[in-house]
């Protein structure tokens, strides 16, 4: 058994207080998110609000942790839609070869040209701002790195004797995808997926500040943050704890992925992960 | 080399022509009519046609494409609809200012990286590694938006070095805008100079333990003189991927910074568009922001080759 890394418990730690705040989020929070308190406005960090509350009199912490929600709701499926297309795309590319394999790829390249900020501006621009467009521009941005991943990794299992084996049993290639291929290659996902989550953590943030993302009412850790900008020299708090809670969600992603990296894949411990908005 | 060369070229135009369709579909063709997309629900029938006119959009799609790729080729982007200017103009004004920050905010980035990352690997696990491993942790996790306020926060409202936010133009004189650049530079660079020393300290450790370096330290060499003669160079190759990919992103990267200090630049130009409903200027921004991302793409292929000669017959792989 591998010895656990301290840093990989604090990744645990970071991790599992975000989704606690989101979950807990959705039954109660100390004050209602969106309940104004114009008389109450402004007030410092206090035993009564925590977090302090902003320039509407709102309660910064119960904010907080509603934004929690939106920022995982948006990375969870924005990466769920990285895997659920980009996987079965990188598997058959690399079960089907030649053709197919270069169109793929091509369009991968293609798909990498557009930044999930760019393509947002360009979904924007046209359908108008909302979560929905900010989770359709990150997901389309993590389809090509999963696709790059399960192509490469399935590339390095398809010589190997167990999948010759199911072969020369008369399986056909989408079987052996499906059943021998995706098991194999399952803990690299697993450990990107981490890593793409905290990126899309970030993005959302990132477009929401820019009014790209999340709209009002909703919550938003990126919005909160734009609302602070004009605030900060007289009410930091403002400023302070929507963007820690982004640091440390994000940080908490990045160590878990670290430390699934050592349990799972000890070889490779070179991260190449790129903040992309 | 000259048959990789051509080959990527090719692979460099189709790219570049694949994205131009993406773009067109998305802005000329999803919202119906582009014209009345821009003018509102209670545009005047008459101001409609001729704008519609003015855009060509009687003409069929592919001749519409064609012409829009035709006079883009040319430098002509179109005249803005908000603005009534040339957008051509209002890019290679933007540019004048998100272009420096980019490269600015690139050079800090490769400043601050390259000492901390040659730092950590010559003393890799030791207790200066791990805090300086642990700090890039931090840095990877920290917003550059939200580093921008905190930066504002102390040095302009705090220390009162600089100020807020805002350009003077380079015509106020050199030392002026780029103090009016440091902050947003800096913001930009640290999260990214945290990536960069990451993978540059893997690279050099990587390397560190090549047969060759081995050699070289059985002859008495000390770590760090075989870092800086012979590590180094070999492990470019990673590096330089990444400060590829980096200036891509520094680029793209700028538009969210120059919100937070309200600098003139191609950010900003967009969510104008964008609020404004000026297609003819969203669709030509992006159109310069993603050839960018692609041409620096390539470059960035062709200086791999240039550095490793080997790369051009192995052909990259994906």
């Amino acid at each position: 058994m591998k010895r656990i890394s301290s840093s990989f418990i604090i990744g645990i730690f970071l991790t599992a207080l975000t989704f606690l705040a989101a979950l807990i989020s959705v039954m109660w929070t100390p004050f209602d998110p969106t309940v104004l308190d114009i008389a109450g406005r402004l007030q410092a960090p206090s035993s009564t609000h925590w977090f302090g509350t902003d320039h509407l009199g709102r309660d910064v912490l119960s904010m907080v942790m509603a934004g929690a929600q939106n920022s995982l709701a948006v990375a969870v499926i924005a990466v769920g839609i990285g895997m659920g297309v980009g996987v079965p795309l990188g598997l058959v590319a690399a079960a089907r070869r030649g053709l197919i394999d270069e169109m793929l790829m091509r369009m991968n390249d293609l798909v990498f040209a557009f930044p999930a900020l760019i393509l947002a501006i360009l979904i924007t621009a046209v359908f108008g701002p909302g979560a929905i467009n900010a989770i359709i521009a990150i997901g389309i941005f993590n389809i090509p790195v999963f696709a790059r991943l399960s192509r490469g990794a399935a590339l390095s299992l398809w010589p190997r004797e167990y999948v010759m084996a199911a072969r020369l049993a008369g399986k056909g290639v989408f079987r052996i995808s499906v059943e021998h291929i995706l098991p194999g290659i399952t803990g690299l996902l697993i450990i990107q997926g981490t890593i793409q989550f905290s990126l899309a953590i970030i993005a959302e943030a990132g477009l929401s500040y820019v009014g790209l993302g999340a709209q009002p009412p909703d919550p938003s850790w990126g919005r909160m943050l734009f609302d602070a900008q004009t605030m900060t020299s007289f009410a930091p708090w403002l400023a302070l704890f929507p963007g820690l809670a982004i640091a440390f969600s994000v940080l908490g992603l990045n160590l878990l992925g670290d430390g699934l990296r050592d349990v799972l894949d000890p070889r490779s411990r070179t991260r190449t992960g790129q903040v992309q908005i | 080399m000259t048959a990789w060369l051509a080959r990527r070229l090719l692979s460099l135009v189709l790219t570049l022509l694949a994205a131009s369709v993406v773009i067109f579909l998305m802005i000329e063709v999803f919202p119906g009519d582009p014209a009345a997309f821009m003018m509102g629900l209670n545009a005047d029938p008459a101001a409609l046609a001729s704008l519609q006119e003015q855009l060509g959009l009687n003409d069929p799609l592919l001749v519409r494409y064609f012409s829009w790729i035709g006079a883009l080729l040319q430098g002509d982007f179109g005249t803005s609809y908000t603005y009534r200017v040339p957008v051509g103009e209002l890019i290679t004004q933007r540019l004048a200012v998100s272009l420096p920050l980019a490269v600015f905010a690139l050079i800090l980035s490769i400043i601050i990286a390259f000492p901390v990352a040659i730092f950590a690997a010559s003393r890799a696990g030791k207790p200066g590694d791990t805090l300086i491993m642990g700090t890039t942790q931090i840095g990877i996790a920290i917003p550059n938006f939200w580093f921008a306020m905190l930066l504002v926060l102390l040095f302009s409202t705090t220390l009162r070095w600089f100020s807020a936010g805002g350009f003077p133009g380079w015509q106020a004189g050199f030392f002026p805008a780029l103090k009016a650049l440091i902050l947003p530079a800096l913001a930009l660079a640290v999260p990214q100079a945290a990536i960069l020393a990451r993978i540059m300290r893997a690279a050099l450790i990587e390397t560190l333990s090549e047969d060759y370096v081995r050699t070289a330290r059985a002859k008495g060499l000390s770590r760090g003189q075989v870092i800086w003669r012979h590590a180094l160079r070999n492990a470019m190759i990673p590096v330089l991927t990444i400060i590829g990919m980096q200036f891509s992103f520094l680029l793209a990267g700028s538009i969210i910074i120059e919100n937070v200090f309200f600098l003139p630049g191609l950010g900003r130009l967009v969510f104008q568009g964008i609020i404004q409903r000026d297609l003819i200027v969203v669709k030509s921004v992006v159109v310069v922001l993603v050839f960018a991302v692609v041409l620096i793409t390539f470059l960035v292929d062709l200086a791999y080759v240039l550095i490793d000669p080997r790369l051009s017959k192995r052909g990259k792989g994906t």
